[in-house]
C-alpha cells in the first residue's frame, strides 16, 4: 500500500520543527513527529495546548512560521493548500450550511472535491444511512441536534472518500451513544486503510482506539509514542487498590515495615494504593489489615490507563483534562 | 475538470441560497428603481427622458444587485465558518473568488434588464447600441462584484460589510454621473469622481444607449479593466494576509 511521492513511503504526515505564533502567543513552539500511512493517530491535550492550530497548518487554513511539513509525501510547508486534495477535514465548529439540509450539504461539499453529480447524490444518501441521519436528510442543517450536526460534519469530511483525515475533536459536547457511534465508524475507516489524526480531550477515547499518540502542553510535544508502549512501562508493575471501611485506622508505617517493597499511598474515598514492580501477595495485605483491625471491602488490581500516563508526564490532573470535555474555553 | 465541477458546485449553491431568494430580489430591483423613479420625476417625465435616465438605472441596477448580497454573504460564512470549508477546497484561491463572484455577477447583469425591459414599454430603445452596452454591463458587473468582494475580506463583521459598502455606493450615485453629468459637480468633487469605477460603465451605457459619452468608450473599458485587476489582486491578497493565518 504506497502511495504519493513521499520520502518515506511508510510515513504520511511527517512534521519537523513546525511553530506558529499570533502576536506575542506561541500557539505552536517547534514542534516534530510523523503518522504512518494507515495510522490512527491521537493528539492529547488541554485547552489552548495548540491541537487546532496544528490542525489548521497540517491542512491549510494557517501557514506555518517555521518548520516543514509533508502531507500524504506532498511538501506543504511553501503553499499550504498543495495537499488538500488528499484530505478530509472535521474541524472543530459544526460548520455546514445551515440554510441547506442535510443531502444538500453532503452534495455540495462532494463538489468541491470534484465528484460529479450522481456519484455524490449516491454517496451522500450512502452516507446519511451510514450515520443515522436518512430521516434528516430533508431537513435544514440548522434544524439538526448538536449530535446530528456533529455526525453530519463528519459525513461531509469523508464524503469525497480521502485517504488521510483529520478530524479535530470529533465527540466533544455530544451524548454517549452518538460518540459509540462516531468511535466506530472511524475504526472502520482505520481498518480500511484511511490514515486518522485525530485531536481529543478524551484520553480513555485515545487510548480505546489509536495506534499512536501525542500529548501536547503549551505548544509542546511533551511525549510521543505507540499506546501499547506507554502503558508498557507500567505493565511490569503492579498496582492494586484496597478498599477499606475507615482509612483512618491504617497504621501506614506498620504496613510499610511488613511490605518493604510495595510503595503505599492512602486515596481518597478510603482507598489504599499498592504498587509494586513484583506481584502483590493481595492475601497477606488483606490479613495483616484485618489484623490490625481494619476491614477490607474490596482488593482489586487495577489496570494503568493512558490516563495514568498523561498525568505522569504532563502533570495536568485528569480532572482539568475532564473539565474541559464540554470545550469550555479559558480557566 | 474537478476544479470546474468545484467551481459550478459553489457558484449553483450560492444562485439557490442566496440570489434568487426574495430579500435579494427586492434589494437589488426595488432599489434602482425607486432612485430611477425620483430622477425621472424630478426631471419633468417625458419618453425622451426614460432614455436618458435609463443608462444611470442600469448602471445602479447592477451596482446594487452584484454588491447588496455578496459583501453580506461572504462575512456571514465567514462568522460561521463555512468558508473555511471553501479555503480547504483544492482549488486555487483566484478561482474560489472567481467562483464566489460569479453569482453576484451573474445576477448583476440579469438585473441590469430589469430597467431595459420597463423602458421597452414606454420608450424607443432601437437605437441602443447593444454591441457596447452588452459588455459594459458585464464589465461593470465584474468590478463591481469585486468591489464587493473586497469590501467583504476587508471587514470581519456582517453590519460592517454593508455601512462599508453603503459608505461607497450611495455617494457614487450622485458622483459617478448616472443621472446628471459630472460637469454639473462643484469643481472640486470632479476628480473624485474619476476615481470610482462606476463613473467610467455609466459612462459607456450613457454613450450606448442615449449616445451621450463624455470619454472615448476605449478608455473607458480600460479604466474598467484597470479598477477591476486593481480590486482582483488587492482581495487575493487581503485573502492570502488574513483568511490563511
Ligand atoms: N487566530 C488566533 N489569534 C490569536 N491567537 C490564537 C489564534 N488561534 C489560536 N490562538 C492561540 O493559540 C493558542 C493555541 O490555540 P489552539 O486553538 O490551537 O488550542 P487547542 O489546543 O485547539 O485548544 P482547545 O482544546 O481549546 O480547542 C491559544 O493560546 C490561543 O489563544
Ligand atoms: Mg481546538
Amino acid at each position: 500500500m504506497m502511495g504519493g511521492s513521499g520520502s518515506t513511503s511508510d510515513s504520511c504526515i511527517e512534521v519537523s520543527g513546525l511553530g506558529k505564533s499570533f502576536g506575542d502567543v506561541t500557539a505552536v513552539d517547534g514542534i516534530s513527529f510523523t503518522v504512518r500511512r494507515g495510522e490512527l493517530f491521537g493528539f492529547l491535550g488541554p485547552n489552548g495546548a495548540g491541537k487546532t492550530t496544528t490542525i489548521n497548518m497540517l491542512t491549510g487554513l494557517a501557514r506555518p512560521d517555521r518548520g516543514s511539513l509533508r502531507v500524504g509525501g506532498i511538501d506543504c510547508t511553501r503553499n499550504p493548500k498543495a495537499a488538500q486534495h488528499l484530505i478530509g477535514v472535521v474541524p472543530d465548529e459544526s460548520n455546514l450550511y445551515p440554510e441547506l439540509n442535510g443531502f444538500d450539504n453532503l452534495c455540495f461539499c462532494g463538489g468541491l472535491y470534484g465528484m460529479r453529480s450522481a456519484e455524490r447524490k449516491k454517496r451522500a444518501s450512502e452516507l446519511l444511512v451510514l450515520f443515522g441521519l436518512e430521516e434528516a436528510g430533508k431537513r435544514r442543517f440548522a434544524e439538526y441536534s448538536r449530535g446530528m450536526k456533529r455526525r453530519l460534519t463528519i459525513a461531509a469530511g469523508i464524503v469525497h472518500r480521502p485517504p488521510v483525515l483529520f478530524l479535530d475533536e470529533p465527540t466533544s459536547g455530544i451524548d454517549v451513544q452518538s460518540a459509540r457511534r462516531i468511535r466506530s465508524m472511524l475504526g472502520e475507516l482505520h481498518r480500511s486503510g484511511t490514515t486518522v489524526f485525530l485531536t481529543t480531550h478524551y484520553i480513555e477515547e485515545a487510548e480505546r482506539m489509536c495506534d499512536r499518540v501525542a500529548f501536547i502542553v503549551g505548544g509542546r510535544i511533551v511525549r510521543e509514542d505507540s499506546v501499547a508502549r506507554l502503558l508498557h512501562p507500567v505493565m511490569g508493575r503492579e498496582v492494586v487498590a484496597v478498599s477499606v471501611a475507615a482509612t483512618e485506622r491504617i497504621d501506614l508505617g506498620g504496613l510499610a515495615g511488613a511490605f518493604p517493597d510495595y510503595a503505599l499511598t492512602v486515596e481518597a474515598g478510603d482507598v489504599l494504593r499498592v504498587e509494586s514492580k513484583e506481584p502483590v501477595r493481595v492475601g497477606a495485605l488483606v490479613r495483616f489489615l484485618e489484623e490490625q483491625g481494619v476491614q477490607v471491602t474490596e482488593a482489586r488490581r487495577k489496570r494503568q490507563s493512558l490516563e495514568d500516563v498523561f498525568v505522569a508526564v504532563t502533570g495536568i490532573g485528569a480532572e482539568t483534562m475532564r473539565k474541559e470535555k464540554g470545550g469550555r474555553k479559558g480557566a | 475538470m474537478k476544479r470546474l465541477t468545484a467551481f459550478f458546485s459553489i457558484l449553483g449553491k450560492d444562485m439557490r441560497a442566496y440570489y434568487f431568494k426574495p430579500p435579494n430580489i427586492s434589494w437589488g430591483l426595488l432599489f434602482p428603481v425607486v432612485w430611477a423613479g425620483m430622477f425621472f420625476i424630478k426631471s419633468g417625465g417625458g419618453a425622451e427622458n426614460i432614455v436618458s435616465v435609463l443608462p444611470g438605472m442600469v448602471a445602479l441596477s447592477i451596482l446594487f444587485g452584484t454588491t447588496s448580497m455578496l459583501a453580506v454573504t461572504v462575512t456571514f460564512e465567514r462568522k460561521a465558518k463555512a468558508f473555511e470549508r471553501l479555503l480547504l477546497a483544492p482549488i486555487p484561491l483566484g478561482m474560489l473568488m472567481l467562483a464566489k463572484t460569479g453569482g453576484a455577477i451573474l445576477f448583476g447583469v440579469l438585473n441590469a434588464f430589469i430597467p431595459f425591459l420597463v423602458g421597452l414599454f414606454l420608450a424607443d430603445l432601437s437605437g441602443v447600441a447593444w454591441s457596447v452596452a452588452l459588455p459594459a454591463i458585464v464589465m461593470l458587473a465584474v468590478v463591481s462584484a469585486f468591489f464587493g468582494l473586497f469590501v467583504s475580506v476587508s471587514v470581519s463583521e456582517v453590519f460592517e460589510a454593508q455601512t462599508f459598502s453603503n459608505f461607497f455606493r450611495f455617494p457614487m450615485i450622485f458622483l459617478c454621473g448616472l443621472f446628471f453629468p459630472i460637469s454639473d459637480l462643484p469643481a472640486y468633487l470632479q476628480p473624485l469622481s474619476y476615481l470610482l469605477p462606476l463613473t467610467y460603465g455609466a459612462d459607456i451605457l450613457h454613450a450606448a444607449i442615449a449616445g451621450k459619452g463624455t470619454m472615448p468608450p476605449g478608455l473607458d473599458f480600460l479604466a474598467l479593466f484597470l479598477f477591476g485587476l486593481l480590486l482582483y489582486l488587492l482581495t487575493l491578497r487581503s485573502i492570502h494576509r488574513r483568511w490563511i493565518l
